[in-house]
């Protein structure tokens, strides 16, 4: 690690919205103006006490945070090796962290004088996130949603259109993540004036990787003063879940300077990351490239023609990672590994079992990573993993793959 | 002076606008994509786009988004679409080739290495979507090192404040996308693209050139009037796409071009 290039690994990104050489503004002309009046916006709101003033409020009486830091006992003595300890996001209104960044980027819009807000979501959590705030402050919702998740995630397609949303089911390519994003993208360059994006992960143009970020950055912060608390000292590894990353880089962003901390990212490895392609491990599998207005590691082919990823889970179901993320793979702050879909719902009903808790499949990944290291490290090694999500909207997934017919 | 600059002076000195045809590359297969490109400029299109096909094409409508998963579909690959242009420079030397498209595929090839090889297929300008001047060092100036005008968009959301940012590094022409929106869907109204072109006039001696909601004969003439040329995409592209024959697809183009040449 080229430690002495840096006084921090918490100054980016750069004037140009680049981690290294990652991020960037790699968008179409008319969505520039937008882009660089967000950043002002931003720049303005995150120096003023009394937007984080509002934040918080809303935190503690509208999400409920601060969310618990839970000593796994069980777990941990059925793992027989480190304390796991899991950050508990997925108490949190709406059942995930996803509402974290969106109250930011929603009291954002508000400033702009925006009425209208798109967004676009995989597993769904992002889109119900962003139709519950919309809800809240009477905007009117639009949530792009690949037409494969609409399918296998219909319970939070349901809320979505509850609490007030219009759903727009998206159908090209193979109807994931990427494609919703895509389409959010046309939708966007077509509504310039009254719609604001709400991107859900640390991804896209700058400044979204960095102001996401931000707004996630509260789950590391507790969980700094959580540790501390509890076992008055830093923990010695977190990991957590990796799609586009916002839920991993708000836990890790606020130790990147503490050289003690082990940080890894998790990235679904679906069938096995091989040549088929049958995962969506950008980090292991992909290279860098240019995808939905930033650099990152991407899943390509030799043409640069964009691969679609493959994962049980819709949440981890995209083809790049947000760019911090390439960029702390690349300098080596942080490591990336893979687990399969077989390990993640393996991790899945393990947490049911010994902690009476049904964790989302994209923290099952988080998990199940956790259940290979944990016995391999010293009883007073204390690791951290981010419960992002709850795992309501999962059961029907898990029954399937399980072979329990859920009909009544 | 390069083929595009040649292309305007001539066009000034007949005293015609330019007409500027879009097709994909490869699209609906490489064979009857190359007999459609070296028809068209007989069909009296002074500028050829050749859409360069890419997996997430994020401003493009339905369309040309189908058109560029057809031409995937059949293997089209950037090293086939440089052999296109190749193709029409053996009986063409004077029209014109932009390569538009997103950045990636150029990326993944190398910029150094892409730049050469479009040079040497007889590629003259580009016009990559996803470069803002923000990213001028990725290809832009490159591409101007390398002798290939780097073409830029500028839009109804493209303020005077932003316009000389827009304008500087740009060479070849200025593609002003008439609509906030993406390719293929709404049209364009002569009567807000007037005064657009006559800012943009204002700001710069290079030819502007409308392109986005301009689907036939009449509205190419109305635009042509009020700029230095029009382009048309989605509308050849959808009788591609609807497995029209080349014949009928460049008697569509001719009625395309003399419509703009009466502009």
């Amino acid at each position: 690690m080229p430690e002495d290039l840096f006084n921090s690994f918490m100054n980016g990104p750069d004037e140009k919205g680049r981690f290294g050489d990652f991020g960037g503004r790699f968008v179409s002309e008319t969505l520039m103006p937008l882009i660089l009046s967000l950043e002002e916006e931003y720049e303005k709101a995150k120096t003023d006490d009394s937007f984080w003033a509002e934040m918080n409020d809303l935190w503690t009486h509208y999400v409920g945070r601060p969310s618990p830091l839970y000593f796994a006992e069980r777990l941990t003595d059925h793992l027989g090796g480190a304390k796991v300890y899991m950050k508990r996001d997925e108490l949190n209104h709406t059942g995930a962290h996803k509402i974290n960044n969106v109250l930011g980027q929603i009291i954002l819009a508000r400033r702009m004088g925006k009425t209208r807000i798109i967004a676009e979501t995989g597993a769904g959590q992002h889109g119900v996130a962003t139709a519950t705030v919309c809800a809240k402050f009477g905007l009117k919702c639009v949530v792009y949603m690949g037409a494969h998740d609409v399918e296998r995630q219909a319970p939070n397609v349901f809320r979505m259109r509850l609490l007030g949303a219009e759903v727009v089911p998206v159908t090209s390519g193979r109807g994931t993540l990427k494609d919703a994003m895509n389409d959010a993208l046309r939708d966007w360059v077509t509504n310039v004036r009254d719609t604001f994006y709400c991107i859900g992960t640390v991804a896209g143009p700058h400044p979204y990787p960095a102001m996401v970020r931000d707004f996630q950055a509260i789950i590391g912060k507790e969980t700094r003063e959580q540790m501390h608390a509890a076992e008055g000292r830093l923990p010695d590894t977190l990991i957590a879940a990796i799609g586009g990353g916002s839920n991993a880089m708000g836990l890790f962003f606020p130790f990147l300077d503490d050289k003690s901390v082990n940080i890894i990212g998790v990235e679904a490895g679906g069938k096995g990351v091989n040549a088929k392609m049958e995962h969506c491990a950008s980090l292991t599998g992909g290279r860098p490239g240019v995808l939905h207005g930033n650099r990152t590691y991407l899943l390509q082919d030799d043409d640069g023609q964009i691969l679609e990823g493959f994962s049980i889970s819709a949440g981890l179901d995209y083809p790049g990672i947000g760019p911090e993320h390439a960029w702390l793979h690349d300098i080596g702050r942080a490591q990336y590994v893979s687990i399969t879909d077989v390990e993640a719902l393996e991790a899945f009903q393990l947490s049911c079992a010994l902690e009476g808790i049904i964790p989302a499949l994209e923290p099952s990944h988080a998990l199940a990573h956790v259940m290979k290291i944990a016995p391999t490290l010293p009883k007073d090694h204390l690791l951290v993993m981010n419960m992002c999500g709850r795992g309501d909207k999962d059961i029907f997934t898990v029954a399937k793959h399980l072979g329990f017919d859920m009909k009544i | 002076m390069s083929r595009i600059d040649a292309k305007f002076a001539d066009l000034k000195a007949r005293g015609q606008k330019a007409f500027v045809a879009y097709v994909m590359a490869g699209d609906p297969t490489y064979d009857t994509s190359v007999e459609i490109v070296k028809g068209l400029p007989a069909a009296g299109v002074d500028i050829i786009e050749l859409g360069l096909p890419f997996t997430d094409p994020m401003a493009d409508g339905t369309t040309i988004q189908l058109a560029g998963q057809r031409a995937l579909a059949g293997h089209m690959t950037l090293d086939k679409t440089l052999n296109i242009a190749r193709e029409l420079r053996k009986t063409d030397d004077t029209t014109p080739i932009v390569l538009m498209g997103y950045y990636n595929p150029i990326y993944s090839r190398g910029v150094p290495k892409f730049l050469e090889q479009a040079a040497e297929a007889g590629i003259d300008g580009l016009i990559i979507v996803d470069l803002p001047p923000e990213e001028d060092e990725e290809l832009c100036l490159p591409a101007q090192a390398a002798g290939i005008n780097f073409i830029r968009l500028a839009t109804p959301t493209t303020d005077d404040k932003r316009l000389p940012k827009v304008l500087t590094n740009t060479s070849g022409f200025l593609y002003y996308v008439s609509v906030t929106g993406i390719t293929g869907t709404a049209a364009a109204q002569t009567a807000d693209v007037a005064p657009e072109v006559a800012r943009i006039k204002s700001h710069t001696d290079l030819p502007v050139i409308v392109g986005f909601g301009i689907r036939t004969p009449e509205a190419a003439e109305a635009i042509a009037s009020v700029a230095d040329g029009a382009v048309v995409g989605s509308a050849i592209v959808e009788k591609i796409g609807a497995g029209e024959s080349v014949a009928d697809v460049l008697a569509f183009v001719k009625s395309l071009a003399d419509g703009c040449h009466r502009g």
